[in-house]
């Protein structure tokens, strides 16, 4: 029997397996080829490109106002910030300057999205563990956030609320209301969260120690995001390079020294703390003033290459254009945090069990329409 | 002492899961804290947000008048080749000849509920509906015209 053209025994006696491109584990259409000795993982390689959908060719052929709305399909639990990631390169290229309540619904919006992705991370790691009770609790919040996404932006997920020069609309009337309570919501659940998973004696003894990478090795791998400061790498891009007013607000940057599944996890609990934070600070404060500044109608970008980078749920995510002066760009490229991020899997997981690397793969993360792009 | 430690990680361990097992119980026991809605079965009374991107709707009035004058704007805007406008040239009353609307082809299927189109109008002809139940069993239903038949431009938009 061949299996990709290859033995599913190998010479040295390793066992091939493919896990996905359809497994519940693996998050979307990720394809892992693994290549086992007994039950220890030898080797992995991902194989890409289920769900290539051409997003940067595309974007090529659209004007710059137009763009945008692809890159919620990248990464569709941060959608939000990869439409701010692109505005806010546009914005550098046209030198607008953003009015002050846009960045704050920007910001706000933004916290609101990276607080409903580890929730949802939260849920399907309990769920990747077998237990099945946390995701329906992560979801019951969820929901919150994205009714309040769906009152002002119009839609759950894919957004395109970030328009170059600010956002599409002001906010809902409603919008300050349902915000808090949403928070004070969230915050008599964290405790809950602790309670259920995060003692849990199961839970620790499958996260604990399994999946251990260096900060070097994370360093060199290009992780970013919790992955990375889960190995007590600094990378926070809203404290190193901060971009719509992030470096007036208070927070801290968590780092976690155990590089293993467990302090990842720490890490993305420890941030929706934060993102809780630095929302209180906003939400009573939002600027009065115009919620858009002043664009043409056509947008055109001066020649020359322009490259902004957003700390996402996941990472680091740039953008990085090339505009030859017209009215649409020459050349997009995003540097997506999941595809660095999935190339550090291989690290973590050699050595390990194959019941592990669904752990691993849990706590870094994957978005896998981000990965293909 | 290995004993001791034996123990105390039973202890510790069974404490745990009880702990969780607890919350699940709460939970188990006040059915009033479920924040579920039981859709399809709330149809009559589910209200979608007011700014929900369901669909491209293009409102008329009870006199069977619409605000379209077919100036083609939201077809340049879509990034998806959603919106076909397919003009025609109208005989005015003064017997100038004046662009105006034959028909608003609007492919369901390709849209993304970016709502560029709208923002694009000059004139606020067309608007994002509220409905989200698209499902159908032949593709071709998603096909949609938008201008209803014999309809025409309100007077006083240019
Ligand atoms: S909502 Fe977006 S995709 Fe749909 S028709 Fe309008 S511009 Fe095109
Ligand atoms: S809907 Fe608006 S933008 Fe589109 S053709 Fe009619 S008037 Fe022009």
């Amino acid at each position: 029997m061949s299996l990709l053209g290859e033995d599913i025994v190998t010479e040295d006696g390793e066992f091939v397996i493919n896990i996905g491109p359809q497994h519940p584990s693996t998050h979307g259409v990720l394809h892992l080829k693994v290549w086992l000795d007994g039950e220890t993982i030898k080797r992995i390689q991902p194989h890409l490109g289920y769900i290539h959908r051409s997003i940067e060719k595309m974007s090529e052929s659209l004007s710059y106002r137009n763009f945008i709305y692809a890159t919620s399909r990248m990464d569709y639990l941060s959608a939000h910030i990869n439409n701010q990631a692109c505005a806010l390169c546009v914005e550098k290229g046209l030198q607008v300057e953003v009015p002050e309540r846009a960045k704050a619904i920007r910001i706000l919006m933004a916290e609101l999205t990276r607080l409903s992705s580890h929730q949802l991370w939260w849920g399907c790691t309990g769920l990747d563990l077998g237990a099945v009770t946390p995701f329906f609790y992560a979801f019951r919040e969820r929901e919150s956030i994205m009714a309040i996404m769906e009152e002002t932006c119009g839609a759950r997920l894919t957004q395109n609320y970030c328009v170059p020069g600010g956002v599409m609309y002001d906010i809902h009337p409603n919008f300050r209301n349902r915000v808090k309570d949403t928070l004070k919501q969230i915050r008599s659940k964290f405790n809950e969260y602790e309670e259920i998973l995060t003692g849990n004696v199961i839970f620790e003894q499958r996260t604990k120690g399994v999946g251990y990478i260096s900060a070097e090795d994370a360093i060199s791998f290009g992780c970013t995001g919790p992955t990375a400061r889960g190995s007590g790498v600094s990378c926070d891009v809203r404290k190193l390079f901060p971009y719509d007013g992030y470096e007036k607000l208070q927070f801290k940057e968590i780092l976690e020294q155990g590089g293993d599944c467990y302090a990842r996890y720490m890490v993305r609990m420890a941030e929706m703390k934060q993102s809780v934070f630095i929302i209180e600070q906003l939400i009573d404060n939002i600027p009065e003033g115009e919620f858009q500044a002043k664009t043409k109608m056509v947008l055109k970008l001066p020649k020359g290459e322009f490259y902004q980078r957003v700390e996402t749920a996941r990472g680091e995510l740039g953008v990085y254009i090339v505009s030859d002066g017209a009215a649409s760009p020459y050349r997009i490229k995003y540097r997506s945090p999941n595809f660095s991020n999935l190339s550090a899997l291989e690290r973590m997981a050699t050595g390990t069990k194959i019941g592990d690397l669904v752990a691993i793969m849990s706590t870094i993360d994957l978005v896998i329409p981000d990965v293909d792009r | 002492m290995f004993l001791k430690e034996y123990f105390g990680s039973i202890y510790r361990s069974a404490r745990s899961l009880l702990k969780g097992m607890k919350l699940t119980g709460y939970y188990f026991t006040h059915p009033k804290e479920i924040q579920t809605e039981e859709y399809p079965d709330n149809r009559a009374t589910l209200t979608m947000f007011d700014r929900f991107k369901g669909e491209v709707t293009m409102p008329h009035n009870e006199n069977n008048e619409h605000r379209c004058t077919g100036c083609q704007a939201c077809e340049i805007a879509c990034p998806n080749g959603t919106i076909k406008i397919i003009t025609k040239q109208e005989l005015q009353p003064d017997g100038k000849k004046k662009k105006a609307i034959d028909t608003f082809v609007y492919h369901l299927e390709l849209c993304t509920m970016c709502n560029m189109c709208v923002l694009a109008c000059p004139s606020d002809a067309i608007v994002m509906g509220q409905s989200f139940e698209h499902s159908v069993y032949d593709k071709r239903q998603l096909k949609k015209v938008l201008n209803q038949p014999g309809s025409k431009i309100m007077e006083g938009v240019e």
